[in-house]
């Protein structure tokens, strides 16, 4: 059963069309991220659904109840803040308590619901403290504690990691990963960070100029984007993106890009791809890591296409090691393992795995 | 302690010398000129409240400004209930109590009004609230003599000319502007997610009020009911115009200092009696001057 619905929805701020018709739908137990940088209106729907927000036109809604002229009180849903939005002059209990206050929940009800979100929440010392005398990371778990003491039908979090550092984003991540899986309540999430995306949904909305772009799980937003806003916004490094040609000079269907001193390359196409017409200009989607080095294991693997790159810049991170290169007047980054890393100035030979690259449409700029 | 390390060059020691004089030079001239200052805007306080222990023969015989060569108190007690005011003699009191009963009210009025329409128009905004929000602006640079006629007529009309009341109406419409100032732009500054949390967690517009908004506002309603207390027993325009005789402010009744019936000028009673009119809004800035210094630099709570 679906517990959130969104259909057509739509919002002007005066003349500015804020969103333009967004189509969201969460099963029941399930954690949706919507995604996108600033300004593409992922705030602004959360906003609605949350009843903050007035709706210009659509439907949204929650359970089997339309709750477009619902106050946000009577929707049943529990919000987190970017910025908490714990009330300052309230010890931690007060802040819990203050909404079953509101609705008039008898006394022990609310103590036994304060007493059990607490202990799932390790926030039991802290229950007589004021917001103020909690460290970050203390504060972004009472305001899930506030959130989660009304038990309520959805979950809404805004961008709610973003004023911490970042050791304590990624712990606190993981805390709401399990925390989600433990009380398996619907959640909508707002990020503009696609690794908390990636990490913690079960499906992302990826969103850009107010239209979801693309709302799939995440393995097939990162493998399959449906265009190149969506290929380039998710990945860090970001994808390769190479104007390209399809050829079939040798015989086989391949694509082909000028490098730098007058060549060419040449890389076979994949099977998959189904409209492989002579002469069609495509954009190459490559992401870093489907570069690496040709080795003896590489070659040979079907799929794999071999090239030949100069290498401007090494970046080493540890764990991986980043290289920028030259495919012509292009930069493009390969990620690659610190043991088969290049080195600057090398021409480095490249194997590049076609069966993972994606091919767009340089018009309409969807995948082929 | 490791001297080697710091054996400073002579020449260092000699200009960071050279700093520091000036450093304390520049200090002296501020604070001495600070306490001239000072010093001469406290003398007429001074002035006036040795007068009014000084017998009213050692006035006339060293003058006004001079040392207390002897310590009375019956100056006090005279201009508290004997002072002659309009033909009537007796004293400042009922024009103390009608300033009181005028403050008190308009006070508490004017500054709940403001925090509920500063509220309003920093959290609740509506179409057109800004323009309304200007519109009430103007109030704060209004000089109250325009509004001396319009106040008149339409305390003729409702029944409240020469009434203690019509001032605490006149007062409160009157300091609605500058009370809506100030907790709006105060408010302003508390951050809107705190609404909506509340309005989440199922509170309306007088919950999130009382429970949210004022808890958190303290500095500023202070800093209005400072305001509004000094400014509106301050205020002597509209006492001496709307209301006369009896039913006049500690201000307006003042002015009998001027035109006191008898000839001999009772310097030491006048003094008293000017000081029992000055007293509140000293004694409001004495013990909530700190605060209302704290709550006009301070921005709100994040």
């Amino acid at each position: 059963m679906a517990s959130l619905t969104v259909r057509n929805l739509r919002k002007n701020f005066g003349a500015v069309e804020v969103l333009k018709g967004v189509d969201i739908e969460a099963q029941t137990g399930e954690f949706i991220a919507l995604v996108g940088p600033s300004g593409c209106g992922k705030s602004t729907l959360l906003a609605m659904i949350a009843g903050l927000e007035t709706v210009t036109s659509g439907e949204i809604w929650i359970g089997d109840r339309m709750v477009n002229s619902v106050a946000p009180k009577d929707r049943d849903i529990a919000m987190v803040f970017q910025s908490y939005a714990l009330y300052p002059t309230m010890t931690v209990r007060e802040n819990m308590a203050f909404g079953m206050e509101s609705r008039g929940i008898p006394k022990d009800e609310q103590k036994a619901a304060i007493a059990r979100v607490a202990s799932l929440l390790q926030i039991e010392p802290l229950l007589a403290r004021k917001p103020g005398q909690l460290s970050g990371g203390q504060r972004q778990r009472v305001a899930m504690g506030r959130a989660l003491v009304r038990d309520p039908k959805l979950f809404l979090f805004d961008e709610p990691l973003s004023n911490l550092d970042a050791k304590l984003r990624v712990d606190m991540r993981t805390e709401i990963k399990k925390l989600h899986q433990r009380v398996g309540k619907t959640t909508v999430y707002v990020t503009h960070d696609q690794v908390e995306a990636m990490t913690l949904a079960s499906r992302i909305a990826v969103m850009h100029q107010g239209q979801v772009q693309q709302f799939d799980e995440p393995d097939t937003i990162y493998n399959r984007p449906a265009n190149i806003f969506v290929a380039g916004f998710m990945g860090s490094p970001s994808m390769n993106f190479i104007q390209a040609e399809i050829t079939s000079a040798s015989g086989t269907p391949s694509i082909t890009f000028p490098l730098a001193g007058g060549g060419v390359a040449n890389l076979p196409l994949h099977d998959g791809v189904a409209d492989r017409a002579t002469g069609r200009k495509v954009v190459l989607g490559i992401r870093p890591e489907h570069l690496s080095r040709q080795s003896p294991n590489t070659v040979g693997k079907p799929g794999m296409a071999t090239m030949s790159a100069p290498v401007e810049v090494v970046e080493p991170t540890g764990a991986e090691t980043m290289a920028v290169m030259k495919f012509g007047e292009l930069e493009v980054v390969g990620r690659f393992s610190p043991d088969e890393a290049p080195k600057t100035g090398e021409n480095m030979p490249l194997a590049v795995d076609m069966s993972r690259a994606c091919l767009f449409d340089p018009a309409t700029q969807k995948r082929i | 302690m490791s001297d080697a390390t710091i054996s400073s060059a002579p020449a260092l020691d000699l200009e960071a010398g050279r700093a520091g004089r000036r450093h304390l030079i520049s200090r002296i001239v501020i604070y001495g000129l600070l306490t001239f200052f000072a010093i001469i805007y406290l003398m007429p306080l001074w002035v006036v409240f040795f007068n009014s222990f000084r017998p009213l023969a050692e006035i006339s015989a060293n003058g006004l400004i001079a040392f207390p060569q002897s310590f009375r108190l019956d100056a006090w007690p005279q201009a508290w209930s004997e002072f002659c005011i309009g033909g009537q003699c007796a004293g400042m009191q009922r024009y103390f109590w009608n300033s009181i009963m005028m403050v008190v009210p308009a006070t508490i009025i004017s500054t709940a009004m403001g925090a509920i329409t500063g509220y309003v128009l920093s959290k609740w905004k509506f179409r057109g609230s800004e323009i309304v929000f200007g519109m009430m602006l103007l109030g704060v640079f209004m000089p109250g003599q325009i509004a001396l006629l319009p106040w008149a007529f339409i305390l003729g009309k409702i029944g409240l000319a020469n009434s203690v009341y019509g001032l605490v109406l006149v007062h409160c419409i009157q300091g609605l502007a500058f009370t809506t100032l100030f907790c709006r732009n105060y408010f302003v500054g508390i951050p809107d997610d705190l609404v909506k949390a509340a309005r989440i967690d199922g509170a309306g517009f007088w919950r999130i009020f009382y429970r949210i908004i004022l808890p958190i506002s303290p500095p500023i309603l202070i800093v209005t009911v400072i305001w509004q207390f000094t400014g509106i027993w301050n205020e002597y325009l509209f006492g001496v115009v709307l209301n006369s005789g009896a039913n006049q402010p500690i201000t307006a009744a003042l002015v009998a200092l001027s035109m006191s019936g008898t000839t001999v000028r009772t310097y030491d009673v006048m003094s008293a009696a000017v000081l029992i009119g000055a007293l509140p809004p000293l004694l409001v800035y004495f013990f909530g001057g700190k605060y209302f210094v704290r709550g006009l630099t301070q921005g709100a709570i994040k």
